[in-house]
């Protein structure tokens, strides 16, 4: 990759991270709630993308995740009255320790089976949820009442105010892009990377591949499970059908559509699949039917994705030679 | 003293035995050859000692410390790293990548460290690739740090595996063919490149089918036919012995 090249690439992502900040000043109440549901998507889609992407696991079950974060927030919150966004952390530990229990078992299954074995996954969650287990999770109704988050004692109602909704979940975007991106160009990054590429190769070079396999899915469900705080906060109402098998296609979907592995990727797939459809409101009918096909296009000519993942450039030539003699003579 | 000791190892595949109670010590520093004809059982030994296969009896003592059935991640972190007789490098990745695969059981960090890049995680990153830089120097291949693997020549994928075996600061490497799919050159070069790696004080254990590469580079040859050892002893005791000659060229009764 060229400095020219990498030069452009930022140039590009500075001029869409400030039309996409300056948005809300455009656009109305309906529009801007359309970009929050970008980002939601987005942080969904990157959290999935460690399983997915990095860890080439074929994982379909994200919405449960996403829900078990959604549902602890909302029981917690009506029940003791815990403030939302103080329940960001409980909500991913409970994802993040179901996915560890649930993943644990299936963590060998290879790419069909373990996607057969997610899809079941979800179902039974939902299904939990919609049979209101433990008498917690108000059935099929499902939760009402679920108070607005706070931020310095300033109230964000994402229903009346999604502007303001929208630069809270456009700051935990960035938080996420930001640890996703150290975390993909890291020792456990390049693990998963390795994994992927080769497991017989990976644990022959000393990668505990299923202990790796394990925590990409502890860390996927665990941040699923925060966005799940803020998607309960943002509609205040959540219900058993917000997290169908249909919600983890669409997850799957942004992934793969816009790029396994990629950051800029999977941020572009949530803003095709969640936004375009939005744009061509009179094609409604026929989304599925162009869903379909853009995806049976894509497997054929570019089952990468879109913008698949560039290579990572070290900083080799910062390091200098007299210390590599050293270690090798040690 | 010996740094592996194989005492009796037994793997069956089903109804076949494959390795049929193998015994041998290698000691620290030499060079040691594994041999035998297709089928014998060689990669299947080295399989047991690296933990990809589990074995039926018999035990794995490295440094003293039994390592039989212990995964293969814990195996490589005890110090025995390893190549690939079909060569298995990250094809996607790059030169650089690929030997950093090498450093990962001498790093700590985890995911959080990482999410946060705390200093200790950067100063492990930046250490781990003058590691890996160097080990490719060592091999000479540094000049194609950021290609990807599967761009490499075969001979130079090959050199990159043991790049990567390398990385992880290993006390015994164990090479399966080496030298396949290399030119009379690349050979010299390779025989050349395991005197260096002795030298740094690591046991290296090899199979091969190039006899003139294990009669150059080995000091002690294990023979194994249908995974029963049948001959052990230096090179030259190991040309003359009947029973190796009979188990390659077979004996005359075969004819039969």
């Amino acid at each position: 990759m060229s400095f020219n090249g990498n030069k452009i690439r930022i140039g590009i992502y500075m001029a869409i991270a400030v039309c996409w900040l300056t948005a809300p000043f455009f656009l109305n109440n309906y529009q801007t709630d359309v970009l929050n549901n970008i980002a939601i998507y987005a942080m969904l889609g990157l959290s999935l993308n460690i399983i997915l992407g990095y860890g080439g696991m074929f994982h379909m079950g994200h919405a449960a995740f996403f829900a078990i974060g959604a549902y602890t927030t909302a029981i917690i919150n009506t029940t003791y009255g815990i403030p939302v966004l103080w329940l960001l952390p409980l909500s991913g530990l409970a994802a993040g320790l179901f996915a560890m229990v649930i993943a644990r078992p299936i963590i060998h299954l290879r790419g069909d089976y373990l996607l057969i074995v997610t899809i079941g996954m979800v179902e039974i969650v939902r299904i939990a949820l919609v049979n209101n287990v433990f008498g917690i999770t108000g059935g099929a109704n499902g939760i009402f009442g679920i108070s607005s988050p706070q931020v310095f004692g300033y109230p964000i109602n994402g229903i009346v105010n999604p502007g303001h909704y929208f630069y809270l979940l456009t700051a935990f975007l960035a938080f996420t892009i930001t640890v996703f991106y150290f975390l993909e160009h890291s020792r456990f990054g390049r693990a998963l990377k390795y994994l992927c590429s080769d497991s017989v190769a990976a644990e022959g070079s000393g990668i505990d591949t299923s202990g790796y396999k394990l925590w990409a899915f502890v860390i996927g469900a665990f941040w699923a499970g925060m966005v799940g705080t803020l998607y309960a906060g943002k509609i205040t109402f959540i219900s058993p059908e917000s997290f169908s098998f249909w919600e983890s296609v669409v997850m799957f979907m942004i992934v793969i559509l816009g790029g396994a592995g990629s950051i800029p990727g999977v941020l572009l797939g949530a803003f095709l699949i969640i936004g375009l459809p939005e744009l061509f409101q009179e094609l409604q009918q026929y989304r599925l039917l162009i869903f379909g096909i853009a995806l049976v296009a894509m497997m054929i000519f570019r089952p990468q994705g879109i913008l698949a993942p560039q290579p990572h450039t070290y900083p080799i030539d910062k390091i200098d030679e007299k210390s590599d003699d050293r270690e090798v003579a040690r | 003293m010996s740094l592996i000791q194989v005492e009796n190892a037994v793997k069956f595949f089903g109804g076949l035995m494959a390795v049929g109670g193998v015994s041998f010590d290698v000691p620290e520093g030499s060079i040691y050859g594994l041999i035998g004809p297709n089928g014998a059982g060689k990669t299947t030994v080295f399989n047991l000692i690296t933990g990809n296969y589990k074995l039926d009896k018999g035990k794995i003592v490295f440094k003293g410390v039994n390592i039989t059935g212990k995964p293969t991640h814990r195996i490589v972190a005890s110090g025995i790293a390893r190549t690939f007789q079909n060569i298995r490098l990250f094809s996607n990745m790059s030169v650089l990548e690929n030997a950093l695969a090498g450093c990962h059981s001498r790093m700590t960090s985890g995911a959080l460290g990482a999410m946060l890049r705390l200093p200790k995680q950067r100063a492990e990153e930046r250490r781990a690739i003058e590691k890996a830089m160097a080990e490719l120097r060592f091999i000479g291949l540094d000049g194609q740090a950021e290609n990807q693997a599967k761009n490499l020549s075969y001979g130079n994928q090959r050199l990159l595996e043991i790049a990567r075996a390398l990385a992880s600061d290993p006390g015994l490497i164990i090479l399966d063919e080496p030298a396949g799919g290399m030119n009379e050159h690349e050979t010299s070069l390779l025989v050349a490149l395991i005197g260096r790696i002795r030298d740094r004080g690591i046991t290296v254990m090899l199979i091969e089918h190039d006899m003139s590469l294990v009669m150059r580079a080995c000091e002690h040859i294990v023979v194994l036919e249908h995974g029963v050892k049948i001959a052990e002893g230096p090179p030259e005791a190991i040309k003359t012995d009947p029973a190796v000659i009979e188990a390659y060229l077979g004996s005359d009764d075969d004819d039969l």
